[in-house]
C-alpha cells in the first residue's frame, strides 16, 4: 500500500495540463531548478499533492473513527453533514472575519464542524442501533442546508471566493502553497488523539456496561473520539473543501482488509485515505483535459454507487 | 342515526370552510408576494405603472420591465411552484409516505442530468424539457425497480434515492465541466435552480404541461381517492391498482421534469409544499389542490425574497429553498425519532 502511494505521488506530480517526464520529476524535486519543470513541479504540483495526501489521512481516519462511534456503516464525514459544518466555518470566517490563511479559518471550520457533529448527533437516538436510515437522513438534510449556505455566501462575495469556487466542490486547484504546511499541526493533533481514543472505541463497540467493566468511561470516548472526528473533518475541510464518500470508502475498504479493530484500522486508513484522495485528484486532472474534474465528483463516482449498494444489500 | 348524519355534515362542512379558508388566505399571500416582486426591484414601479403597463398604456421601460421580465418570471413561479407541489402530493400519497417525494428520491437530479446531456453532449443541442422528461422518466424507472426489492415506503428506498441523487448530482457537475463555456455559466446558475432566465415561451410550456397532466390527474381522481386507503380495500372498490400506480407515477414525473427543465433542480418544494397544505387544512389526507397553491405560493414567496433580499445579489431560489427546506426535513427527522 506504501509502495502504491509513493507511485501515485510520484504520478501526481507528474500528470497535468501538462504532463512532465517521471524522470524530470524526481530530479526537478532534488533541486533547486526554476525552469518550467522546477516551477510546475515546486510551486503547483508539490503543494497540491501534499494537501490532497493531508486531506484525505484525516477523512479516512475520520471515516472508520466516525463508522465506529455511531456503530453506523453508512456514516461518512461529508454524508453526515460535518464536513458542510466545517465549510460553513470556513467562508464565514473569510467573508465576515477576513481571515486569510488556512490556519487562520480551520478554528472556524472546527466550531462550525463541531456545531454540525452535534446537531445531527442529537437528530439520531444513540439508543436505537439499528437506526442506520434516521442519522443518514438528518445529516443529508443538515447537509444540504449548510452546503446552501456555503453557496449563498459564496455568491455573495464573488471576488474574494473566486479561488475558492472549485474548494466548494472539493478540488485541490489553485491552494496556496503551504496550506498544507499549515494545517499540518492540526492533522497531527487530530490523528494522535484518534491513536490515543482508538482502544477505548474497540472496547465501546462491546456495549457501554462491558466497557465501563473494564474500565473505560463511555463518555469520555466518545466525547473524545467526537472531538478528534470534528478536529480531523475540518482540516480536511479547510484543505480540500467539503469532501464526501472518501470516509465511506476507507472505512469499508480497511475493514474489509484487516478486520472491524479500531486501532490496527487506523494507520491503514490514513493511508488509503490519503491514496484514494490522492487517486481521484489525479484521475479528475486526466479526464476532462483541457478542463479538470474536481477530486470530490471522482470521489462521488465511486462512492455514491457503494452507499447506493450498501444500502440495497442491507435490505436483502 | 339521525344525530350521527348531522354531526358527520357539520364536521365535513366545518373542515371543507377550513380547506377553503386556508386557500384564500395562501392565495392572499401568494398576491401580496406578486404585487411586491411586480412593483419593486432595482427599477421601482408604482401599482398604477404596472396597471398601466399590462393595460399596453405605460412607456417602453416600464412595460419591458414589468411585462417583459416580471411577469413572466412571477407566473414561472407560480406554476413551477404548482407542479412541484402537485407532483410532491401523488407520489407522497402513492408512497404513503411524506420523505418519499420527486426531490429527496433523485427525479429532480435526473431531469436535469437528461437536460444537461441533452444540451451537452447531443448535437444539434436537444430541448431541454425533453431532456428532462426522459432523464426523469429513467430515474422514476430507477427508483421503482429499487422500490420494488425493497418497498416503497421504506425509509431504505429513500436512502437509495438519495444516494442515487448525490451520484446523479456528480454526474451533472461533470457534464457541466464539459459544456462550452457559453452554456456552462447559465448552466451552473440553472443546476442551482433559478428562475433568473426564464421567459414567455417558458410560461408557454409550462401551461401547455401542467394543463395536459392536470387533465390526466383529473381523468383518474376517483381510482386516486380510493390509493389513499390502502391497497386491498382499492382493489375491493374496482381500481385496477398496478395501472392507476403507474399513470400517476408517470405524471409525477413528468410534472418534476417540466419544472426542472425551466429552472433547475429546486428542492424540498415538493417535499413542504404537501405537508404544510395537510397541517394547515387539517386534513386525513394530501389535499391535491392544496399542494398546488401552496407550493406555486411557497415558490413565489422564495423567488420573491431571493430576489430583494440581498440585492442587487440575486440569490438563486434553489438555494434558499434548500436551506430553509433543509432544515425543515432536519426538524422531521429529528422529531420523528423523539
Amino acid at each position: 500500500m506504501s509502495a502504491a502511494l509513493v507511485g501515485l505521488v510520484i504520478l501526481s506530480l507528474a500528470v497535468g495540463s501538462r504532463a512532465l517526464a517521471p524522470g524530470d520529476v524526481v530530479s526537478a524535486l532534488f533541486s533547486d531548478r526554476r525552469d518550467a519543470v522546477g516551477v510546475i513541479v515546486h510551486e503547483l504540483r508539490v503543494p497540491r499533492t501534499l494537501t490532497a495526501l493531508l486531506a484525505g489521512a484525516c477523512l479516512g481516519v475520520a471515516g472508520v473513527l466516525m463508522q465506529a462511534l455511531t456503530r453506523n456503516p453508512l456514516a461518512d464525514p461529508g454524508l453526515l453533514g460535518v464536513n458542510a459544518g466545517a465549510a460553513v466555518g470556513v467562508v464565514v470566517a473569510i467573508a465576515f472575519f477576513g481571515v486569510g490563511t488556512a490556519s487562520g479559518y480551520v478554528w472556524f471550520a472546527f466550531a462550525g464542524a463541531a456545531a454540525a457533529a452535534l446537531l445531527v448527533n442529537s437528530a439520531a437516538r444513540p439508543d436505537r442501533r439499528d437506526d442506520t436510515v434516521g442519522l443518514i437522513l438528518a445529516g443529508v438534510a443538515l447537509g444540504a442546508c449548510l452546503s446552501a449556505i456555503v453557496g449563498i455566501i459564496t455568491l455573495a462575495d464573488d471576488d474574494t471566493f473566486e479561488s475558492f469556487r472549485f474548494w466548494a466542490v472539493g478540488s485541490f486547484e489553485r491552494r496556496d502553497p503551504d496550506v498544507a504546511l499549515q494545517l499540518l499541526p492540526f492533522a497531527l493533533a487530530g490523528l494522535l488523539l484518534a491513536a490515543v481514543v482508538a482502544r477505548g472505541l474497540d472496547q465501546l463497540q462491546l456495549g457501554t456496561d462491558l466497557a465501563r467493566s473494564l474500565g473505560v468511561s463511555p463518555a469520555l470516548v466518545t466525547l473524545s473520539a467526537g472531538v478528534a472526528i470534528t478536529l480531523l473533518c475540518a482540516t480536511a475541510t479547510s484543505a480540500a473543501g467539503p469532501l464526501a464518500f472518501i470516509g465511506l470508502i476507507v472505512a469499508h475498504a480497511v475493514r474489509g482488509a484487516v478486520g472491524g479493530s479500531v486501532p490496527v484500522s487506523l494507520p491503514l486508513a490514513a493511508v488509503v485515505g490519503a491514496a484514494l484522495t490522492l487517486a481521484s485528484d489525479i484521475v479528475g486532472r486526466v479526464i476532462a483535459i483541457p478542463g479538470e474534474v474536481e477530486a470530490g465528483i471522482v470521489a462521488a463516482f465511486l462512492g455514491a454507487p457503494l452507499l447506493l449498494w450498501l444500502i440495497l444489500r442491507r435490505s436483502a | 342515526m339521525n344525530a350521527f348524519t348531522d354531526i358527520r355534515t357539520r364536521l365535513r362542512s366545518s373542515r371543507r370552510r377550513r380547506v377553503l379558508l386556508v386557500t384564500a388566505l395562501t392565495l392572499a399571500v401568494a398576491v401580496l408576494a406578486a404585487v411586491i416582486g411586480l412593483t419593486t426591484g432595482s427599477f421601482q414601479a408604482s401599482l398604477g405603472d404596472v396597471a398601466s403597463a399590462i393595460t399596453g398604456g405605460a412607456d417602453g421601460r416600464t412595460t419591458v420591465v414589468v411585462v417583459g421580465m416580471r411577469m413572466p418570471r412571477i407566473i414561472a413561479a407560480l406554476l413551477i411552484g404548482a407542479a412541484l407541489g402537485l407532483a410532491g402530493a401523488v407520489f407522497q400519497t402513492l408512497a404513503r409516505n411524506p420523505l418519499a417525494s420527486p426531490d429527496i428520491v433523485g427525479f429532480s437530479a435526473g431531469s436535469a442530468t437528461g437536460a444537461l446531456i441533452g444540451l451537452t453532449l447531443i448535437a444539434p443541442p436537444a430541448s431541454p424539457a425533453v431532456g428532462a422528461w426522459t432523464g426523469g422518466l429513467l430515474t422514476v424507472v430507477v427508483v421503482m425497480a429499487i422500490a420494488r426489492s425493497v418497498g416503497i415506503s421504506r425509509e431504505r428506498t429513500i436512502l437509495a434515492g438519495i444516494a442515487l441523487s448525490t451520484l446523479l448530482a456528480a454526474v451533472n457537475d461533470y457534464l457541466l465541466t464539459r459544456a462550452p463555456i457559453d452554456i456552462a455559466r447559465n448552466a451552473a446558475q440553472w443546476l442551482h435552480g433559478s428562475l433568473a432566465a426564464t421567459s414567455a415561451n417558458d410560461v408557454v410550456l409550462l401551461l401547455a404541461s401542467l394543463g395536459v397532466l392536470s387533465a390526466v390527474l383529473i381523468a383518474v381522481h376517483r381510482d386516486y381517492r380510493a390509493l389513499e386507503l390502502d391497497d386491498d380495500t382499492a382493489r375491493s372498490l374496482g381500481v385496477r391498482t398496478g395501472r392507476v400506480r403507474l399513470i400517476l407515477v408517470i405524471v409525477a414525473a413528468l410534472l418534476t421534469g417540466t419544472a426542472t427543465s425551466v429552472a433547475g433542480p429546486i428542492g424540498f418544494i415538493a417535499l413542504a409544499a404537501p405537508q404544510l397544505a395537510r397541517r394547515a387544512m387539517g386534513t386525513s389526507g394530501i389535499p391535491v389542490i392544496g399542494s398546488a397553491v401552496t407550493g406555486a405560493t411557497v415558490l413565489l414567496v422564495a423567488d420573491v425574497i431571493a430576489q430583494r433580499a440581498l440585492a442587487p445579489l440575486q440569490i438563486p431560489v434553489g438555494l434558499l429553498t434548500a436551506v430553509v427546506g433543509g432544515a425543515y426535513l432536519f426538524w422531521i427527522v429529528a422529531r420523528s425519532r423523539r
